[in-house]
């Protein structure tokens, strides 16, 4: 691979084609079908009676994501953000 | 005792004195070496305590060789010969010799069996780190070093001020159990190997510190201090209640600093935090089943830790800038540093068939059995949590996001290297983890790849990245600010500029007024009074006298007459004087004469 190519013309890279986003996100959403289909087939050895919920992981990983981003920007961000050179002055 | 063995640690910490003065190839060769050397040594080591050394009616013991310390001391000889490799191209006797030094202090920490020989290695760590910081030589880096070495001084008297309590109160320096039953002391040890760890509001060295290190000492960093901690909380405080609780804490509250965080670094060393929080609830829970997964999830921790801070490292290295505002699209200019960085990004995140799902599930389960659930709920937030910072922010900003125009060639070759190789044993750990599972402290016959397990882990990860998938497509997601964030460290940084300025105006004048006092006024009345102390004594009590008595006039000739001798020396004397002094005279020549 040439390591120190110019910026190649828009349509040349694979990862900026246009076509390229909206095949990565069929893929995703491909998977995460085939997960929660596969969920109804295994056999899972569960703990928590929560655990046996249909989904329960799926449904808590996108909520905790949202909920975590969320407070960060909101909440978190608007109390400890500082110009960088706050500790300079 | 074995003849040709040395102590371990010995050997790394020696090998710096050559380190830092070869140059070129031999000591390239030289740093390659030494790592496998010292780890040859430390596995010919029998099990028990070897190399007892006799001190004041104790014994020291340089090695204790059991299960607990030799996993730890072979994932510190790997680490170190992967930081070595990562740093071969850095002509600096400074981090040469410090990386080695700092390496050697840990291995020697680990197989330290008295509080003594512990508490060198441990400050020995200290002092080493602090140059690893300094040797990046910036203003930056100088403050933060001196932070680093400030905060770690004030834990190490802590810990020291418990190791002599410990040592009054049992009578001996062994170093093993010791709990919080034993009051101040077992608790004054406690903090001390606290603050190491990186407990929450204790916290606040680690990403002060560690971005502002060298690129190649924040690989170091990233593996010692830290892990070297945990080993000793859980050799000294396994099934402490209070580490569960802290540990989940830890779990949760860094990912929220990190999402906000811009330097790539700093959001590594708050990942650092939240994943020595998943060892601590292991240490706290105390079953066989979580100490084997606090070991083994420090073992996969510190490879892919040291992979995604050599990752950014190499960044950082080849671009000058690691803000996440700054970087970006480099995949185009360094695609084998950002096919590591994944791996190491997959790792941390704990995706199946790499090396952070077969061990953080460990603690998860244990904390299952255990009944935990809030504590299980806290681990389960993070963990989506780290797919955020670690997962996804590190290589999207640095490799993919926004072009930032940057082209620049990729990584030196050593460099890919060493990243190369942790990237390997990451995926080997992930995919094939008996080797690490028969390393651990207590036997475990544990199956991290049952359908269900890989199910579960992958539908959390998969679903949060979906969420952020469409958080970022629909611009909901928070942007990457040119900005810092406060930390509890503006307590002691702005902190420590205030009490600076109480001190300049409370204390400074103080000073002025006692110097005002004391050496220029009660100087010069002494000096003015010593230039006639006899006549002014007369004066002071003919003063006196004139108080009591009233100002007559024979007072006021008595004074003048005493005033007009004073000034020209010429008292009367009686010949009563005369005799006596004749006397003393005749007598002291007889003495001298007899």
């Amino acid at each position: 691979m040439n390591m120190n190519a110019d910026n190649p013309a828009p349509g040349k890279e694979p990862l900026v084609r246009p076509g390229t986003l909206k095949a990565m996100m069929a893929v995703l959403f491909a998977v995460l079908a085939a997960l929660l289909l596969a969920e109804g087939w295994a056999h899972r050895h569960v703990i928590f009676p929560w655990e046996e919920w249909y989904g329960f992981y799926a449904a808590f990983g996108f909520v905790a994501y949202v909920v975590l981003v969320f407070v960060a920007q909101y909440v978190l961000r608007p109390i400890v953000m500082r110009d960088e050179d706050y500790y300079d002055r | 005792m074995i003849a040709s063995a040395w102590p371990p640690g010995l050997i790394l910490i020696l090998a710096a004195l050559p380190a830092a003065l070869l140059r070129g190839l031999p000591r390239r060769a030289w740093m390659l070496l030494v790592p496998v050397l010292s780890l040859l040594n430390m596995l010919s080591l029998p099990e028990g305590n070897q190399f007892l050394v006799p001190f004041f009616r104790q014994e020291l013991v340089l090695a204790r060789v059991d299960r607990l310390s030799v996993v730890f001391g072979i994932i510190f000889h790997i680490i170190a010969f992967i930081a070595n490799l990562y740093a071969l191209q850095v002509e600096d006797r400074f981090q040469n010799a410090a990386g080695l030094v700092y390496a050697g202090a840990a291995v020697g920490a680990v197989f330290a069996g008295d509080l003594f020989t512990l508490f060198v290695f441990w400050e020995m760590m200290t002092l080493s780190a602090t140059f690893l910081i300094m040797a990046r030589r910036t203003e930056k880096a100088m403050a933060a070093g001196f932070r680093y070495f400030m905060v770690h001084v004030v834990s190490g008297l802590c810990l020291l001020g418990g190791i002599l309590l410990q040592v009054q109160a049992t009578g001996t320096v062994a170093f093993g159990h010791i709990g919080l039953g034993g009051g101040l002391s077992s608790w004054l040890i406690f903090i001390g190997f606290g603050v190491n760890s990186a407990w929450p509001l204790l916290h606040f060295w680690l990403p002060d510190a560690y971005p502002e290190s060298t690129v190649t000492g924040a690989v170091f960093l990233s593996a010692f201090t830290t892990k070297t901690a945990v080993y000793v909380l859980a050799r000294a405080f396994p099934g402490t209640e209070a580490l569960i609780w802290i540990g989940a804490a830890m779990t949760v509250f860094p990912i929220f600093f990190a999402v906000i965080e811009n330097n790539l670094r700093r959001v590594l060393s708050y990942s650092l935090i939240n994943q020595v929080g998943f060892m601590m609830v292991g240490i706290g829970i105390g079953t066989e089943l979580s100490l084997n997964g606090t070991v083994s999830h420090a073992f996969s921790h510190i490879l892919y830790k040291a992979l995604l801070f050599m990752s950014m490292g190499a960044v950082l290295h080849q671009t000058g800038k690691i803000n996440a505002t700054d970087v970006g699209g480099l995949y185009r200019s360094m695609p084998w540093t950002c096919t590591f960085c994944i791996v190491g990004a997959a790792s941390i995140s704990a995706f199946p068939l790499f090396s952070g799902f077969v061990s953080k599930s460990m603690v998860m389960e244990a904390a299952a059995l255990g009944d935990l659930r809030l504590v299980w709920f806290m681990m389960l937030f993070a963990s989506a949590g780290v797919l955020h910072h670690a997962g996804i922010k590190i290589p999207f900003c640095a490799f993919f996001s926004h072009d930032s125009g940057i082209r620049c060639k990729e990584a030196p070759l050593p460099m890919l290297l060493a990243m190369g190789l942790a990237a390997a044993l990451c995926i080997g750990i992930g995919v094939y983890p008996q080797p690490l599972y028969s390393l651990l402290p207590y036997p475990t016959d544990f199956q991290p790849y049952t359908a269900g397990h890989v199910i579960s882990q992958a539908q959390l990860l998969l679903f949060a990245a979906l969420a952020f998938a469409l958080m970022l497509l629909s611009g909901t997601h928070p942007p990457e600010i040119r900005a810092i964030n406060l930390d509890v460290d503006v307590l002691t940084r702005k902190g420590g500029r205030a009490f600076y300025r109480f001190a300049d105006s409370t204390l400074n004048a103080l000073n002025d007024w006692a110097d005002e006092v004391f050496s220029r006024r009660l100087t010069r009345g002494l000096a003015q009074f010593f230039r006639m102390p006899v006549c002014n004594l007369q004066r002071l009590g003919f003063r006196a006298l004139a108080l009591l008595y009233g100002n007559h006039e024979w007072m006021k000739q008595k004074m003048s007459v005493s005033e007009a001798r004073c000034e020209t020396g010429a008292h009367p004397v009686g010949d009563g004087v005369l005799r006596a002094v004749l006397l003393l005279t005749v007598l002291t020549i007889l003495v001298l004469l007899w």
